[in-house]
């Protein structure tokens, strides 16, 4: 009881003390709209904006037709540019694909001739480099169909049909995906650097110490700090979900509510316990500066949010399960898009609270030490 | 500007008013002060003496009326630069101006070089200066482990090392024990000796040194009182003490209540003692800081202890506290061993630490409220006591002002009232006293007295006041780690036949310092005759000339200190050259945008040859990953939703027998659209297998391929495999030379606007341009190791070729790591606190740095926002440069607009960095 208390009060001079650093306000506010609003609006990792050029040696109906046929969602509207300036576009990264109609297009079609359609593709973006192509392909195709003569039977209709269903996100809209993982990234960095920097901050003042000596324990302090860190980016991230990701984004949640805020809670426990644990080991904020930093890069990159991680090699797959993010970022796609009852996500949530466990044993026995080398 | 020799007034300042916020620090002071004389500034706590000095020495920026320094304009920048080497101004706080991880000769070499001396020079500075303050056995050492008084010597010799006009001094000697003390008055005494010229302007707590000043400015709430001689102020006031002087000076209401504190004789109690300690011994490696130390102290005694700085006072205290375990012997509390962990008793001792014990950002108020709650006061008693304790300490007018905001005095008014709270019955006090004013010390006397004997409170505190250490029943003197004497003060005096407690004290400590290290060299109390100078420093030192505008030297002075701080910093170095390499590693092989190992099932409602044959297709390939089959509708949605399945493929019942009879059966596949990247690309998939499937099909009917209107010729330039690596690993150099450089700069101003050595740079002739690229050198130059690194590892380990302009490439990574350390520096202009600073520059690097720059998504393809973000930030422009040479084959002709473009970036990085640097304190 007396614990709760003090754990209670110690907390609230934490959100005093973050309340009075207007700097830091203005980053959470900045991480939780403008970092999740831009990225899921623009930065989408597939093929959508893609920029094109077309290069008409034709001029005719049909070539025109093409031009017209490359729009948005996918593409950007295709510019002209002259034969000569294929190379210099691409080398520059102008743009992501050229399409090259030869002369005599509309002609050759009439006369079922097959001319060559050139797509030429910049292959280091490989977001869409990919299947950017093949949609061009397609659409070209499609495009020209009514400027054919050909003497061939037009294909009949296939032998056997497909008809893919994409569950969960029907048109496949990659901004969805990025504003929750934007939304995962900023609880991750919050968390980590509140704590961990409150830790620090109190022992570069002397204040541990102080603290050392008044009827607490160590276990008080740290609770404190995990629970109003982690509220105020609980908070803030709810804020987030509802205002931006729901609000200006229109992203439809299709999921439970109470048991994505439960999986928060666990998440922001373990990794608000990681923020705490990476203070203890360094001596000073410049290192710990350069310590969380690379841990917070790969927990952002690798845990799945950014690329597949099936994609990525067995043992980094492996590690990647001592990292609570990984369990996080699984557990946020399947209860928020994948509408996941707790029957499915339960491991998940077992695992950021073992992780997050861990954690919490190995900083309370570093707490001691690290008084030591205050002296 | 006017030569120092014949001005009579050093200083004349007119009118000046200063505040911060609300609260008034000066209050319209109009002052003369004389020049070539030691001018002490006396007065209670936060009355304004610091701010003025501030101003004097031209750090703190001027709100209002007209200060003249050393005959010219102070608030005129270009003044303030041209006269800056003639001032020196060491501020307050214990080595506060220090670099603790710098040994003291490197410490001192800085501040020579920062003023433009040649080596000859500084190396003759330095060892005369050295000398005089006998730190020349410890010149090895780094500041962070002198004891109080060395450090204030050391920030002494700093201050003196450009021979200033004019001396700063804001409260030089608090927290520095009674002989460092005489040995640091009698060094300004020599030094002006030598110097006479020379002003000295010193505000000071200690009473008994004001009277050795020329001349005094009393001070109280923002106003000049009085000024005059010591003798004069004596005189004036028919009294035989500075102190009582002062007192008597005061105004009736800031004296109100104050009387000499009255000690009542100590009467033992029963019971066992209330600290008590056997062999007390606490060795830090080889060091003994505490050797074999014996107390016994009753309980409601008042017990001091007086010790050199360094000598184990606070290593006892922290052994009597539970917070250090002792390496040998063992501590009592009222006959209960001390540990560490034990709560309970805590509850039953009050500590104050030298080291402040508040929360800054807290109010008064809210500090003392904090901590009655931590010790389980119920809330209407613990507000009574907080009211109480606001009352007593005389804390009412700043009970809602911000802890951060108190001057130092009432700072540590405020830490005792936190220590006695919970009204313990042992108190330990380190140091309460240091830089409290002889009022409000007085006040605190009569507190702890009330304490102790009324309430039976043992107290147990350290101090360098030696009318503090006469009150004690029983003190003891320590040096070294060991107890050279104790008793009743008055016996101690009498025993060494001494005619004070100082003279006492000192006599004890002189014998033990010769007997412990008898050492060649000088000894504070020999003459110190220094060699005459070198010719050629004579003559350098004989004008203060004007320093030039931009100086390379000054430059290197910031960029060596900076890199000795990064060599001594291990772990940081460590960090810093080797995360990058792991992290590359990780990236390399972890970040891919090759989707495979997609896991799916199937949904056969046929089961017959050709539904195995169509399901047949998905074998076998890297792409997927086959897990059991599923047998119903509402088990492929399950294990869609509970993530088991990427993709479900659903062959529908009567599938052969709608194939043979051409009524083209459909296929279902359902795709988890989750990860709608993953998605689009397992959609691909299908289709292809689902074609491929087709062909075979057609092949076996004997039909003829289908008739297509044109041919498609693909054709992916630069990287026809389509292999992730390629565009990844010039990528990751990208994101790891944004992310880690600037991350690694941006503490570099911050930390010192926090430490407080920023006012060195105030206070130095050097413009901020020289400030800033001295400080960005050494981390640019760790940042270049790190790129040649991660060049070495795509190279060698990835085996990723460089195709295009290598030149191209250096050019590029060099400009792109100036403009990534220029923004981490940027960040630590802009930041006020260290928190923020790391906070910002891990939140602000990596949206733009994964996001905008092409690495994942093609820059071509943003728009809105995104685009700007992108075009504002360097990590666009090194995208293309690292992409371009590595995959694409370019050189300089095709990628110049970049590096233009990071040329500029670091130009924009650079003036907006030097517009938010301040020169002076607000």
């Amino acid at each position: 009881m007396k614990n709760l208390r003090h754990i209670f009060y110690l907390g609230l001079k934490e959100m005093v003390s973050l309340a009075r650093d207007p700097v830091m306000l203005f980053l959470i506010v900045y991480a939780f709209t403008f970092a999740v609003i831009t990225p899921s609006k623009s930065s989408v990792m597939d093929v959508r904006n893609a920029s094109v050029a077309v290069v008409d040696e034709d001029q005719s109906e049909a070539s025109r037709a093409v031009i017209e046929a490359l729009r948005p969602p996918e593409f950007r509207p295709a510019k002209e540019i002259p034969f000569s300036d294929i190379n210099r576009v691409l080398d520059r990264g102008k743009y992501t694909f050229v399409v090259d109609i030869p002369p005599d297009f509309q002609a050759d079609l009439a006369r079922d001739a097959e001319p060559t359609v050139q797509i030429v593709t910049d292959a280091t973006a490989m977001s869409q480099a990919g299947r950017g192509g093949g949609y061009i392909a397609e659409i070209v195709k499609n495009t020209v169909e009514p400027f054919w003569r050909g003497q061939g039977e037009p294909e009949a209709k296939p032998l056997v049909g497909l008809e893919t269903r994409p569950r969960f996100n029907p048109n496949l809209e990659q901004g969805w995906f990025v504003a929750i993982n934007q939304v995962i990234n900023n609880i991750t960095v919050l968390a980590i650097f509140l704590t961990g920097a409150a830790v620090l901050r109190e022992r570069e003042h002397g204040n541990i110490e102080h603290l050392l000596v008044m009827p607490l324990r160590p276990f008080e302090l740290m609770f404190a700090k995990v629970w109003a860190n982690g509220l105020v980016v609980v908070a803030a991230a709810m804020a987030s979900l509802f205002l931006v990701v729901q609000g200006v984004l229109r992203v439809p949640i299709a999921g439970s509510i109470p048991l994505f805020l439960l999986g928060l809670c666990i998440y922001l426990f373990s990794v608000t316990a990681l923020g705490i644990m990476l203070a203890t080991l360094v001596g000073s904020m410049p290192q710990f500066g350069l310590l969380a930093f690379p841990v917070f890069i790969v927990m952002n990159l690798l845990s799945g949010g950014q690329t597949p991680l099936e994609s990525m090699p067995l043992v980094l797959q492996k590690a990647m399960q001592f990292v609570p993010s990984t369990h996080f970022v699984s557990f946020s796609q399947a209860v928020l898009f994948r509408n996941a009852d707790i029957t499915m996500v339960w491991p998940d949530m077992l695992k950021m609270f073992a992780i997050g466990s861990v954690y919490t044993v190995v900083t309370l026995s570093r707490f001691r030490k690290m008084l030591a080398a205050v002296q | 500007m006017t030569d120092a020799g014949d001005d009579p007034w050093v200083a004349r300042i007119r009118g000046v008013s200063h505040r911060y916020g609300k609260a008034i620090a000066l209050d319209g002071v109009t002052l003369d002060v004389p020049a070539r004389k030691m001018i002490g500034m006396i007065g209670p706590d936060g009355v304004g003496k610091s701010t003025l000095l501030g101003i004097l020495a031209g750090v703190r920026r001027m709100q209002e009326g007209e200060v003249e320094v050393l005959g010219g304009n102070i608030d005129d920048a270009k003044f303030r630069n041209s006269v800056a080497s003639r001032i020196a101004y060491l501020p307050q706080g214990l080595g506060k101006n220090l670099y603790p991880t710098l040994s003291i000769t490197e410490n001192a070499d800085f501040f020579g070089r920062l003023f433009g001396q040649s080596a000859e020079e500084r190396a003759w500075r330095i060892d005369d200066l050295f000398r005089s303050t006998d730190l020349t056995q410890f010149r090895n050492r780094p500041a962070g482990k002198l004891s109080g008084g060395m450090k204030q010597k050391l920030g002494l010799c700093c201050s003196l090392i450009h021979d200033p006009d004019l001396l700063i001094l804001d409260e030089p000697t608090t927290g520095v024990d009674p002989l460092a003390r005489r040995q640091f008055w009698d060094l300004i005494d020599r030094i002006r000796e030598r110097r006479p010229e020379m002003s000295v302007l010193v505000a000071t707590a200690y009473m008994d040194e004001a009277e050795r000043f020329d001349w005094l400015v009393a001070m109280n709430a923002g106003k000049v009182l009085d000024t005059g001689t010591p003798q004069e102020l004596r005189e004036k006031n028919g009294v035989d003490t500075l102190e009582k002087a002062f007192i008597r000076m005061l105004p009736e209401e800031a004296r109100a209540g104050h009387r000499e504190p009255v000690i009542t004789p100590y009467v033992p109690s029963e019971g066992p003692p209330a600290i008590e300690s056997h062999g007390l011994t606490q060795k830090f490696g080889a060091f003994t800081a505490v050797d074999h130390v014996n107390f016994r102290i009753e309980r409601g005694e008042i017990f001091g202890f007086l010790g050199s700085n360094g000598c184990g006072k606070t290593t006892t205290m922290k052994m009597l506290t539970g917070l250090l375990p002792p390496t040998e012997g063992e501590a009592l509390l009222f006959g209960e061993p001390v540990k560490g962990g034990d709560v309970e008793a805590r509850r039953r001792v009050g500590f104050m630490s030298q080291a402040f014990s508040l929360y800054t950002e807290l109010t008064v108020r809210q500090n003392l409220m904090l901590h009655a709650r931590l010790f389980d006061l119920p809330e209407d008693k613990g507000k009574a006591r907080v009211e109480e304790l606001i009352k007593d300490f005389g804390l009412e007018a700043e009970a809602d002002t911000l802890a951060e905001a108190l001057p130092l005095g009432i700072r540590q008014r405020l830490s005792l009232a936190v220590a006695v709270l919970h009204e313990p019955e042992v108190l330990i006090l380190d140091e309460p006293t240091s830089g409290v004013d002889p009022v409000a010390r007085d006040g605190f006397w009569e507190l702890l007295i009330r304490l102790s004997r009324e309430k039976g409170v043992t107290i147990f505190l350290s101090t360098h006041f030696m009318n503090e250490a006469e009150r004690c029943d029983r003190m003891s003197m320590m040096h070294a780690g060991k107890v050279l004497a104790q008793g009743p003060p008055a016996e101690l005096v009498k025993e060494r036949g001494a005619k004070t407690l100082e003279e006492a004290f000192i006599g004890y400590l002189e014998e033990a310092a010769a007997a412990q290290a008898p050492r060649a060299g000088t000894t504070s109390d020999e003459p110190v005759v220094p060699p005459p100078p070198p010719e050629a420093v004579a003559a350098e030192s004989a004008a203060h000339a004007a320093p030039s505008r931009f100086s390379l030297g000054r430059i290197w002075a910031f960029a060596r200190r900076e890199t000795i701080e990064l060599r001594h910093d291990r772990v940081r170095l460590l960090f810093a050259l080797l995360g990058p390499l792991l992290l590359m590693i990780v990236f390399g092989y972890g970040i891919t945008l090759d989707v495979d190992n997609l896991t799916y099932a199937v949904l056969d409602y046929d089961q017959t040859t050709a539904s195995r044959d169509y399901a047949d297709g998905f074998r076998g390939s890297k792409y997927y990953d086959e897990r059991p089959p599923i047998t119903s509708y509402a088990e492929l949605d399950r294990r869609l939703r509970n993530g088991e399945l990427r993709f479900a493929i659903e062959i529908p019942p009567r599938f052969e027998d709608d194939l043979v009879r051409g009524r083209q059966p459909t296929i279902g596949a359902y795709i988890d659209g989750a990860n709608p990247f993953r998605a689009e690309t397992a959609r691909d998939y299908v289709n292809a297998t689902h074609q491929r499937y087709l062909t075979v099909l057609r092949d076996e009917k004997g039909l003829p391929p289908a008739a297509q209107p044109v041919i498609i010729d693909n054709r992916a330039l630069y990287n026809q495999a389509f292999l992730s690596l390629y565009a990844l690993v010039p990528g990751d150099i990208m994101l790891l030379l944004i992310l880690i450089p600037s991350m690694l700069t941006a503490l570099a101003v911050v930390r010192e606007k926090e430490l407080g050595s920023i006012a060195n740079f105030y206070a130095a002739p050097a413009s901020k341009a020289e400030f800033l690229i001295g400080k960005q050198l050494p981390y640019l130059a760790v940042a270049l190791i790190q790129f040649a690194s991660l060049l070495l590892l795509a190279v060698f380990l990835f085996q990723v070729p460089i195709k295009g302009s290598f030149l191209t490439l250096l050019l590029g990574g060099v400009l792109f790591v100036m403009a990534s350390t220029g923004f981490g520096q940027l960040i630590s202009v802009f930041s006020a606190t260290q928190s923020a600073a790391i906070f910002a520059a891990a939140i602000i690097t990596i949206l733009p740095a994964v996001q905008f720059s092409g690495m994942f998504v093609p820059v071509s393809s943003l728009s809105g926002a995104a685009a700007i973000g992108g075009r504002i930030f360097p990590s666009t422009y090194f995208q293309a440069i690292s992409v371009g040479t590595f995959t694409k084959a370019l050189g300089i002709d095709a990628l110049w607009p970049q590096l233009v473009s990071l040329a500029v970036i670091i130009l924009v990085y650079f003036t907006l960095s030097v517009l938010l640097l301040k020169k002076q304190e607000a």
